[in-house]
Parts: structure tokens; C-alpha cells; sequence
């Protein structure tokens, strides 16, 4: 076995963390090269007790783009070892679609317009409403909110589960605000001082926070980062 | 080849109705030929407001299903020669009975022959209203100092902006108390404005002597003293492009009393 490793070259590295392993794996060799050695190397390695505990597996892949049917099938693989799992797989590469999916949830997107009664604006990334939200009217976004003029009417932010996601708005006053899936109302009582250049946020109480725009750089560092939630 | 202006609001009660019947009234006294086209179908006022319930023969049912051409149907106002038309609603029917293409058609043939076609819009965002909106080019939003009709109005103008071959649509606000807005107890215009973002075309004062003029059937528009009535005619020259400045509906009593209060002050 060893001899004939040492023959040809070697297309899996495997390195051990604190986390698992690590598996190196070569993004030049032709895929069915890489899981035939995977398989010699991995899965074919008699030895381990049936009942030992299981071991996670990072995959590093390169420059090597698979396929959701390709990754499968390597998860299988590994699995097949007994005590291997794979955890995470990790490329440098994603394909077009991916990209374009990635850049649509986190692109800002600037709309001009006035959201009236009765309509609903949607984006999948962060939204820039340069205009107002009226009575009535819905801003929902994946990401965060910031409308440059009042919100009147009804805002939320991070729509599919993120809980990391704001509200800010020149003028806020809010019918509704909703932050991931906690929400809250605006208070019965009117007032009327106050409510400019604020932003809303979930606080550790799982609350909604209305509060001071300048807080947003403590609260959410974050925000200003050119990669964000990569 | 004349505009077809919709008149509508979302809410009722806020008088698109007596707007629609002022309006056509004031474009007739200033010379232009108009023609109101009642879409209310099952529910019509229009006729009832110019006084005009009497002469109805036809109606627009009858003009969309064939049974007459649209000359038979129009109804003439005589008070101003050639001036005003109507084209009243059908009351037996209802709103179904009309579909938007059919009205496209009816509001294309009427612009060929007046200078004006103001479309009176049912309330509600349905078919009533889908039918109004269908043949017009522009559009006048009616609101009254009200946060429930202010609403209404907001709705209404997202549909309306969402309509291609509708203008951005105008504003006018109906029935301002002024002494209500002075003690903050209603909403007032500059908020207005500022809440729907729309050009203001004028505002209305609430004025118990419109209601006595619909029941009579004369167009407040007639009388030539009341401050609804100058109002109206300010909105019909505005309309026809003219730029008349908006009378300051509070000052203009704030200018009274200090008035008063100076005869006081310069006797004592």
C-alpha cells in the first residue's frame, strides 16, 4: 500500500486540526483520479473500530468547481469510511448562477419611488428607498433597510432569519417594524419630537431597539464592510 | 381632440361627484365644451347634482351595448348653450356591465368632439373604477382633511402612477374647516401634500352652501359669491394651464381678526 502511494503522485493531503481533518485535495487530476485515490486512501483503510467516534472532514478543493451531484457523491464517499463525515467543502470557484444569487443577497439596491398604500416593495438584497413609506405601505428586504425619507408604514428587514439586520430611516415612524421573525408595533400614543435619523436593530433581549443612527457603528460593525456576510 | 380627466379618490363621501359637476360647470362658463361622464353605473348622482335627473333617456349602458349612438344619449345642459353635456350611469345595471376597453373606446370617441371629458369615478379600486380609469389621460384625486381618505387617496395614487397612459395625477382637498386646522384638529394641507407628494391643483373650504346647491341641482359653481364657488373656478383655470395663486385659506381670517383687533386697539 505505502509503495504504491510513494509511486505516483499524490492527489490528497491529508492534514490533521483540532477541528478534524483537513483533506487536501488536487485541483488538477481529472475528478474520477481524485475519487479513485479517495477511495484507496480513506475508504479502503481497514483498521478503524467499528464503534470509534466519529471524525469530521473539511474539504479543500481549490480551484475545482463540483457539482451539487459531484459533491454528493464525495460525500459518500468519505462516508463509506466508517467513522468519516464530511462538514464542510470549501472552493475557490462558484459558478455563475451562484454568484449572481450571492450578489443578488447582499447588493444594495436603490429604489426611488414612494411605497404607497397598499403595495409592497421586495429586494433579496439590502435596500436604499430613496422616497417614503407611506401608511399602509411595505418594504421587505433579505438584508437591511435604509430609506432616505420617512417610514410611515411597514419595514422588514432581514426577512429570511437574519436577526444581524437594521432599519434605519431618515424619519421613523413606523406602522410596523420586523427584524427577522420578531416584531413590534408603534405605540399607541403619538408623539410627535424625536423619530429623526434613527435606526432599529434586535438587541441580547431579542427585542426590537429603536435608537440613535450613530449607535449602528458599535452595534453593527459589520455594515461597513465591502464583503459583507461573505 | 379634447383630455379626458378622471376624477376619482378611493374613499366615497368625499365629494368627487360635486368636484366632477363643479368642475365641468366652471370649463363651460369659461368657454370650453364639455362633456361629464357619469362610470357610477347602479349608483349614479351625477344627473341628480346638475339637475339634470329629469331628461335621461339613454344612458351609457345602452351607448356601450349598441342600443343607441352616443349623440341620443348625451343629455344637454341648456344653461350653457352647447356648452355642457352629460352622459349619465345606468341605474338598473351594475358595474360589471362595462369592461375598461369598451370605455376606452366610448372616453376616444367623446374627446374627438369636447374640449374637455371629466370622468366621474365610482369609489373603490374595482372593475367601477378600473372602467373610469381605463380612457383617461389624466387624473384628479380628490381628498378630504381626513387620515382615513388621505389613506384612500395614497392607495388610489399608487394605482394611478402604475398606469401608463394616465399623467402623475393631481390633488384637490375638499371641505377644510379652517378653524379646525388652526386648533390642530385637522390634518392640513402642507401635511397632506407633504404625505401623498403630489402637485396640489386646490382646495376646497368646507361650505354648507355646496350641499344646498346639489340638492337644488344648480352647481355651487352658479354662485358667484361663495368661497367654494371661487375656489372651483381657480381649479377649472388651473386646469386650462392658467397659474392662479392659492388663496391662504387660514390667513385670510387671521386677517380678519387682526383687522378687528386693530379697530379695537386704535379706538381704546
Amino acid at each position: 500500500m505505502n509503495v504504491v502511494a510513494k509511486q505516483k503522485q499524490q492527489y490528497v493531503t491529508i492534514k490533521g486540526t483540532k477541528d478534524g481533518l483537513t483533506l487536501h485535495l488536487d485541483d488538477r487530476c481529472s475528478y474520477d483520479d481524485l475519487l479513485k485515490e479517495i477511495e484507496e486512501r480513506l475508504v479502503k483503510q481497514a483498521g478503524v473500530a467499528p464503534d470509534s467516534p466519529l471524525v469530521s472532514v473539511h474539504l479543500k478543493i481549490g480551484n475545482r468547481y463540483l457539482t451539487p451531484a459531484q459533491e454528493e457523491e464525495v460525500r459518500a464517499l468519505i462516508r463509506r469510511s466508517k467513522n468519516l463525515v464530511v462538514d464542510s467543502i470549501e472552493s475557490n470557484v462558484m459558478s455563475k448562477a451562484e454568484a449572481i444569487e450571492w450578489m443578488r443577497k447582499t447588493e444594495i439596491v436603490p429604489v426611488s419611488r414612494i411605497v404607497r398604500s397598499g403595495q409592497v416593495l421586495h429586494v433579496e438584497g439590502d435596500l436604499l428607498l430613496i422616497g417614503d413609506v407611506n401608511p399602509g405601505g411595505t418594504v421587505i428586504a433579505g438584508g437591511n433597510i435604509f430609506i432616505l425619507g420617512a417610514l410611515r408604514g411597514i419595514a422588514h428587514a432581514g426577512y429570511a432569519g437574519n436577526k444581524q439586520a437594521i432599519i434605519a430611516a431618515s424619519v421613523m415612524k413606523p406602522m410596523q417594524l420586523r427584524i427577522g421573525d420578531i416584531m413590534s408595533r408603534a405605540p399607541d400614543s403619538k408623539t410627535d419630537e424625536g423619530n429623526e435619523m434613527e435606526c432599529a436593530y434586535i438587541d441580547e433581549h431579542n427585542q426590537i431597539v429603536v435608537d440613535r443612527l450613530q449607535l449602528l457603528m458599535h452595534l453593527r460593525p459589520n455594515l461597513t464592510r465591502l464583503e459583507r456576510r461573505m | 381632440m379634447g383630455e379626458a380627466i378622471v376624477i376619482t379618490s378611493g374613499k366615497g363621501g368625499v365629494g368627487k361627484t360635486t368636484t366632477t359637476a363643479n368642475l365641468g360647470t366652471a370649463l363651460a362658463i369659461l368657454g370650453k365644451r364639455v362633456c361629464l361622464v357619469d362610470t357610477d353605473i347602479g349608483l349614479r348622482n351625477l344627473d341628480v347634482v346638475l339637475g339634470l335627473e329629469n331628461r335621461i333617456i339613454y344612458d351609457l349602458v345602452d351607448v356601450v351595448e349598441g342600443r343607441c349612438t352616443v349623440q341620443k344619449a348625451l343629455v344637454k345642459d341648456k344653461r350653457f348653450d352647447n356648452h355642457l353635456y352629460l352622459l349619465p350611469a345606468a341605474q338598473t345595471s351594475d358595474k360589471s356591465a362595462v369592461n375598461p376597453a369598451q370605455m376606452k373606446q366610448l372616453i376616444e370617441e367623446l374627446k374627438q368632439e369636447y374640449d374637455y371629458v371629466l370622468i366621474d369615478c365610482p369609489a373603490g379600486i374595482e372593475q367601477g373604477y378600473r372602467n373610469a380609469v381605463a380612457g383617461a389621460d389624466e387624473a384628479i384625486v380628490v381628498t378630504t382633511p381626513e387620515v382615513s381618505a388621505v389613506r384612500d387617496a395614497d392607495r388610489i395614487i399608487g394605482l394611478l402612477e402604475a398606469e401608463e397612459h394616465v399623467k402623475p395625477p393631481r390633488l384637490i382637498i375638499n371641505r377644510i374647516r379652517s378653524h379646525m386646522v388652526k386648533n390642530g384638529d385637522m390634518l392640513d394641507v402642507d401635511e397632506i401634500i407633504s404625505h401623498l407628494s403630489i402637485e396640489l391643483l386646490g382646495i376646497i373650504a368646507d361650505d354648507e352652501n355646496v350641499i344646498k346647491a346639489s340638492n337644488r341641482g344648480e352647481p355651487i359653481v352658479l354662485d358667484p359669491n361663495s368661497k367654494a364657488s371661487i375656489a372651483f373656478r381657480n381649479i377649472a383655470r388651473r386646469i386650462l394651464g392658467e397659474s392662479v395663486p392659492l388663496p391662504p385659506l387660514e390667513e385670510e381670517e387671521k386677517g380678519l381678526f387682526s383687522k378687528i383687533r386693530k379697530i379695537f386697539s386704535l379706538k381704546s
